[in-house]
């Protein structure tokens, strides 16, 4: 890319570069504003979305901690608080921080691999919408009075149908099945680009770690998450069809409800987790000017957390009187996932320890984590002896527990990845000072927040009251906690102003700012569409620092790797990332669009009991499906999918 | 033939265009989609057996008779081995044969449309006994084998599909990577019937 005046084979000439972007621009059209399939517009959507999402479920935390404050303070009603809380725990569990992180897989996978797009663009597109959509028609149901009331873990037989009448819970089963659509469709597609897409030379033991976990993280997706939308199956045809599953009275059995939540419940909280560590493992070594330390065990612990997360789900159940011999199994496995996790935590000590520390915005967030996320840790242990779970289950502690794991292991490292990848997503650097003033205010809210519920929750305040008795010891606690909660919320205030700012007025930023080691970094800032000019050759671990790398996208590239000719990138192969063939790939199309609008349609019938809206709905998936996969009529060398060889 | 034509032709890209090499992303798609879904069945099976052993003897419950077996053993024998023309089809368009392709899944058509039609025979003789709403027994009876012949349905959907494309065009390694999607798919809805045979009709039984 550096010459101008290269002959055809010997990297990207002027010609190659002008056919590039004639074929993968997207003409700025309000068509193709709803038509893209580039996966850096769809990542950077997903990321807004889940961010407006997140803020949404963060002011609904706000007005629980405004009631909390005081006891016996009458700002919500019971009512109001049940719904919002939980839709605040549903909406940062589903909408928030897994579409977060699908959104930095989105935009970040192809590029760490050297790819030109995900695997299945339109699928891409289809799988945003769906979020949208989903996300959409569960927050509509809190103006419409009839958003979800049964905690967002909806334990049977409160959400029964007796117990929970009216559209509530049927907005939540409904709501996390379409949501599901989306997540699993996403999870597919992060896959299978990370086994085919990778640039030629790019074999496992060279694959970024970010990527590693994201590949990880679809896996549990793919076998969790259909149990959890049996689950809501179950519960919706119990509520709705008068099905027995849930009634003891006809033979059915409550218990069923919790197992497979869980089932499906504990690889979730990895789920969230694991894509964050993956973001610290990536932003970390970049701040300690060194390679990371324990590659290849760190690739084992998050494959060996993966797998394990599958065994400990009893221990969210050992309050429910099952036998004590699955107790005694649950609790030791639930002991022994904190050694991979702790491998992990030694890994990124080991790299500052060794490293040369440059202290920026990114680095702190990550230090935030480090904190943060240990602590949760060690009450996390603490959760696996029977004992005491029995004593704290359902109260604040747990509430203080699963909060520093999933703010400190997944928000912190989210906005360590914003402000570190915020000049690859934007083209623009956000200001230093702002940031360190936004990570002050975030670590310092946040902690003030979830450190008193521990103390509040050892006193015996239960989790999920709307009020609660004065002179219980519980009210200084408590008012702690709701002044953090506002000094956490305007540190994140700051963060989005600290975005804006860098969008309006932030400096151009260079390709690379950091000196980050990951192909991301190899590419210009934002990325044009077609990512790399030429699809790099890598050589380590470390492709930027490498000069062997770097010099497969210069002078001498070869035309097999440029696919100039059409929209095109490679196939590699799974394990070695040995060079097999290019493919084409598709262009901007509204069909992924109009199939998520089709499942809406599926969606809104069942809720509103209007089963031939649903079925109509479905017939108009099924053709746009049909119509999406339908072959266009080619010649049989364009059937083949094969893009000329390069450059000529 | 030029230098710069000679070298395009023997280089990877050249040397690899005439046969897809390697496993596609079709497959691994296909594979994964396969997967999650066999998920599903896993659990709901499973919670099957959870509520029945939860629930204790008699199963089935309230003095409903243990499951007939002639037509389910009939209608085993006739979705099962609905995937030998799949597999059929599946030789003959890689070599070609589109009459092979198109009669393949006729037959595979007609097969798994005689199941549908049977599981409707077998709702209407049970529907008078029990149904979903008696008890847990008639909600997990039904609720599993709805939820197959639903996927039997959406397999149905794919061939019919798969016909209509064959009648328009081309059978190049597209066509055949679309061919392949299908028969995995059909492959497992057959699999998964043998599993809820097992779990619904001789379960019972043991």
């Amino acid at each position: 890319m550096a010459s101008s005046t290269a002959a055809c084979d010997t990297g990207p000439g002027p010609e190659a570069m002008a056919s590039l972007s004639r074929h993968w621009a997207e003409a700025p059209t309000l068509r193709n504003w709803f038509a893209t399939v580039d996966h850096k517009r769809i990542g950077r959507r997903y990321l807004v979305t889940a961010g407006v999402f997140f803020g949404l479920a963060g002011a609904s935390a706000v007005a629980l901690r405004t009631q909390l404050a005081g006891p016996e303070a009458g700002i919500l009603s019971a009512w109001e608080y049940n719904q919002l809380f939980t839709m605040h725990g549903t909406a940062m569990i589903f909408l928030f921080s897994t579409p977060m992180l699908f959104g930095f897989g989105n935009f970040l996978v192809p590029l760490m691999i050297g790819a030109r797009d995900m695997a299945f663009p339109r699928l891409n597109a289809f799988g945003y919408w769906v979020f949208l959509f989903a996300g959409l028609f569960m927050w509509a149901s809190v103006p419409a009075g009839a958003a979800p009331d049964g905690g967002w873990f909806a334990y049977v037989p409160l959400t029964d149908e007796r117990n929970s009448p009216g559209l509530h819970l049927d907005v939540y089963t409904l709501g996390l099945l379409f949501l599901g659509v989306s997540t699993t469709a996403g999870a597919i597609n992060f896959i299978v680009t990370a086994l085919k897409l990778r640039a030629p030379g790019m074999s496992l033991n060279r694959v970024p770690i970010f990527v590693w976990a994201v590949v990880a993280t679809s896996f549990m997706v793919l076998f969790a998450l259909p149990v959890l939308n049996l689950d809501n199956v179950l519960l919706f045809l119990d509520r709705r069809f008068d099905t027995r599953f849930f009634d003891p009275g006809r033979g059915g059995n409550v218990l069923l409800w919790q197992h497979l939540f869980w089932i499906f419940g504990h690889p979730d909280v990895y789920i969230i987790v694991m894509p964050a560590l993956g973001i610290v493992s990536a932003v970390l070594p970049v701040f300690c000017r060194r390679g990371i330390v324990g590659y290849p065990l760190i690739v084992f612990s998050i494959v060996a957390i993966a797998i394990i997360s599958f065994g400990v789900w009893v221990h969210h159940m050992f309050a429910t009187g099952l036998p004590q011999l699955s107790y005694g199994f649950f609790s030791a496995a639930s002991t022994i996932i904190t050694i991979p996790s702790g491998l992990q935590i030694f890994a990124w000590l080991a790299t500052m320890l060794t490293g040369r520390i440059v202290v920026r915005v990114p680095f702190l967030f990550v230090v935030g984590f480090l904190v943060t996320f240990v602590v949760g840790g060690v009450t996390g242990v603490m959760f696996a002896l029977t004992a005491f779970d029995q004593q704290i289950t359902d109260t604040y502690f747990v509430v203080a527990h699963f909060h520093y794991v999933l703010f400190g292991g997944a928000v912190f490292p989210i906005l360590a990845g914003l402000y570190y990848w915020l000049p690859k997503l934007t083209g623009r650097m956000a200001g230093e000072r702002l940031g360190r003033w936004a990570f002050g205010l975030v670590f310092v809210g946040m902690n003030l927040t979830f450190l008193p519920m521990h103390v509040s929750g050892l006193l015996g305040m239960p989790r999920r009251v709307y009020t609660y008795p004065g002179g219980l010891g519980w009210d200084p606690w408590n008012l702690l906690a709701t002044v953090g909660a506002y000094v956490l919320a305007v540190g994140l205030l700051l963060v989005v102003a600290g975005v804006i700012h860098a969008l309006r007025r932030g400096e151009p930023a260079p390709d690379d700012p950091w000196g980050g080691d990951s192909l991301e970094w190899a590419t210009s800032s934002p990325p044009k569409p077609y990512n790399f000019p030429v699809i790099p050759r890598v050589h380590s671990l470390h492709p930027v620092w490498d000069p062997r790398t770097a010099e497969s996208t210069g002078l001498g590239a070869d035309g097999d790797r440029i696919l100039a000719e059409g929209r095109g990138t490679l196939l590699t192969s799974e394990l070695d990332g040995r060079y097999e063939r290019a493919v084409r790939m598709p262009q901007e199309t509204l069909k992924p669009l109009v199939a998520a609008l089709g499942l809406l349609i599926v969606f809104l019938g069942l809720l509103l009991a209007g089963y031939w809206v649903a079925a109509a709905g479905a017939a108009l998936v099924v053709v746009t499906l049909g119509a999406w996969l339908w072959p266009p009529r080619q010649t049989p060398e364009e059937a083949d999918p094969a893009v000329g060889g390069g450059a000529v | 033939m030029t230098p710069d034509g000679i070298r395009t032709a023997f280089g990877p890209a050249g040397l690899t265009t005439e046969e897809p090499v390697g496993r596609s992303t079709a497959w691994w798609g296909v594979t994964l989609f396969v997967a999650t879904e066999g998920t599903v069945f896993a659990a709901l099976l499973g919670s099957y057996f959870y509520l029945r052993f939860q629930h204790g003897a008699p199963w089935p419950p309230d003095g409903i008779a243990r499951p007939e077996l002639l037509l389910p053993l009939i209608m085993t024998a006739v979705l099962v081995p609905s995937s030998l023309p799949v597999v059929w089809a599946e030789s003959g368009i890689r070599r070609g044969r589109r009459w092979q392709l198109r009669a393949g899944l006729l037959a595979t058509l007609a097969m798994g449309g005689t199941f549908l039609g049977l599981q409707g025979v077998e709702y209407h003789g049970l529907l008078r006994e029990f149904t979903v709403t008696t008890n847990v027994y008639g909600s997990l009876f039904y609720v599993i084998t709805t939820f197959h012949g639903a996927h039997v349905t959406v397999g149905l959907l794919m061939v019919c599909w798969l016909l209509a494309a064959s009648l328009h065009d081309g059978s190049g390694a597209r066509r055949r990577e679309q061919v392949r999607v299908v028969a995995y798919y059909w492959h497992f809805v057959d699999a998964v019937w043998v599993a809820v045979l097992f779990t619904v009709y001789l379960s019972p039984r043991l």
